[in-house]
């Protein structure tokens, strides 16, 4: 482990989070939170014929669990549903650029759960 | 007498590590203590010489075992000033004592509308036992309140012991915020009251003297691995009297005089207790440490904690827009510090300090209800023992340092 996960990039996103807030019309979301830091991570997502129109996000939490959720709603604009289901870890490693190691990977990875499974909500219904 | 910290860091093989280049600063005892050479040998020494099963069988190895056990027990029982071995029960950690406590004693003893009396700090091991129980009893918890400086409302106890608790259950040191309770004063007046006192001793017994009959409570929770042993040893020490007209928990070997199809007798105090084949090297391990300690005497131990301590909460208070956490007066804390550095996340801290070979908890140290109470979201916590030194401090404050400009706090 290295500081790299606190490089200029994430400390910027965790300060300065990008879609953060209410999203209007949204048409699906999903909480969940991670025992471990406390992080709590909102996503609310619009879909258009199964493509990602626009996703914001709310939450608290480290720096990890914020500014990776922030990156993943600038990167899954315009995505389609089953693109975001195939993204894994190493996808949000390579969204930070940093691997934040084993004891903070479930702290980068909760906004894509979340994402995820706000995506399965809107598909059941 | 002053604790020769030189000496006692080259007997833990651990602190000669390096973390990413940099020397291991060890701030996590709380969490667990290192192991000293002793102990690490004490158990190689048991699975090389002599390893066996304890009280069966009547081969020479048998014997050796059990000797050493059951000199574990006397010894621990001596330790904390216990009247007679068989008031200490192993268990694995402190936690299970609580949950021995619960289990036998309290589903015995109390009825549906009965009080238990706990604190707003304690470990959730202290909490959700009696959660478990009252939900199956019907019974009342009431939480002595804790000031801002995570002292204890000596007022709001005065108001919950009129209630007649039939229960006071209480840590000794808080694991999160350090205070040390007045276990004694409160004990006192519990018993006047016809309560019985179970005393979470987790982080009191690793850290200063703690005597059972000067505590005056009833039962004790303590775990090994704190205190220089093992993981996976701990003690319940209960009042003999108390023990005697428990009924145990866990069935199997060990645990019983006779069996018949129908039919069983429980074993003598403190086997009754004990089902299964215990944690032998666990209770050798023990009994190393409690030597060690010993030797260094526990009242040398607190005197270097409260020099350690005092030190790390003059130097912590300079860096800028750090706030700590907890009493100031050093006679009511243990070598406990929590903090928070601006709005750096206690994860993120742990993470950068991690870098600079720092090791310090981070989160809400299991004691989740403390934290709401405190308002606080979650804290790092550095905790000291025998081997820190102030050096580690200043490795520490400028750790600190660098956190603070690498957020721009």
């Amino acid at each position: 482990m290295t500081t790299d996960i606190y490089k200029e990039t994430i400390l910027d996103h965790y300060r300065h989070p990008r879609n953060y807030g209410d999203l209007p019309n949204a048409n699906a979301h999903a909480k969940d939170s991670n025992v471990l830091c406390g992080d709590v991570i909102e996503m609310q997502v619009r879909v258009k014929a199964n493509i990602i129109d626009d996703a914001r996000f709310r939450g608290e939490g480290c720096a990890i669990s914020m500014a990776a959720a922030s990156m993943l709603t600038e990167f899954s604009k315009g995505k389609s549903i089953s693109e975001i289901k195939k993204l894994g870890k190493d996808d949000v490693v390579k969204l930070l650029g940093a691997d934040p190691g084993p004891a903070r990977i479930e702290c980068a990875l909760l906004g894509l759960n979340v994402l995820k499974a706000a995506l399965v909500a809107q598909q059941g219904a | 007498m002053a604790l020769n910290v030189t000496k006692i860091r080259a007997d833990f093989p651990i602190l000669k590590r390096k973390i990413g280049g940099k020397p291991l600063v060890y701030l996590d005892s709380a969490a667990t203590s290192q192991k000293p050479k002793v102990v690490i040998k004490a158990i190689d020494r048991y699975y090389r010489e002599y390893n066996a099963n304890v009280h069966r069988g009547v081969h020479r190895l048998n014997e050796e075992a059990t000797i050493a056990f059951e000199q574990s027990r006397e010894e621990f029982g001596r330790f904390i000033g216990a009247k007679t071995s068989k008031e200490i029960i192993f268990v694995r950690n402190a936690t299970e004592a609580l949950n021995l406590v619960v289990l036998s004693w309290a589903r015995a003893n109390l009825k549906p509308g009965d009080r238990v009396l706990l604190t707003e700090l304690e470990h959730h091991s202290n909490i959700v036992p009696w959660q478990m129980v009252a939900r199956e009893k019907g019974l009342k918890l009431d939480y002595v309140r804790i000031r801002d400086d995570g002292v204890l409302d000596w007022e709001s106890f005065e108001q919950l012991i009129k209630e007649s608790p039939r229960v006071l259950s209480l840590a000794h040191v808080s694991n999160a915020l350090g205070t040390i309770n007045p276990v004694r004063e409160m004990a006192r007046e519990a018993h006047k009251l016809g309560a019985t006192v179970v005393v979470d001793a987790a982080q009191s017994v690793p850290h200063m003297p703690v005597d059972v009959a000067d505590l005056e409570c009833d039962f004790l929770a303590v775990s090994g691995h704190k205190m220089l042993a093992p993981t996976g040893i701990g003690v319940l020490y209960g009042r003999q009297d108390l023990l005697e007209r428990m009924e145990p928990v866990m069935g199997g070997g060990e645990m019983i005089k006779e069996v018949h199809l129908q039919d069983v007798r429980w074993n003598d105090l403190p086997w009754k207790f004990e089902a299964g084949t215990p944690n032998i090297e666990g209770a050798i391990g023990l009994r190393a440490a409690v030597d060690y300690l010993s030797k260094l005497g526990m009242q040398n131990v607190r005197e270097h904690e409260k020099d350690i301590t005092r030190y790390a909460l003059e130097r912590l208070a300079d860096v800028k827009g750090l706030v700590l956490y907890g009493t100031k007066e050093i006679e009511k804390r243990g070598a406990v510090i929590s903090f928070n550095l601006g709005d750096i996340h206690a994860h993120d801290l742990a993470t950068v300090l991690d870098t600079q070979g720092i090791a310090i908890r981070s989160g809400y140290h299991c004691a989740q209800p403390l934290m709401e109470r405190l308002k606080i979201p979650a804290t790092s916590r550095a905790s000291f023992y025998i081997y820190n030194v102030k050096r580690e401090v200043d490795v520490l404050v400028r750790a600190l340092e660098k956190a603070r400009k690498m957020f721009r706090i």
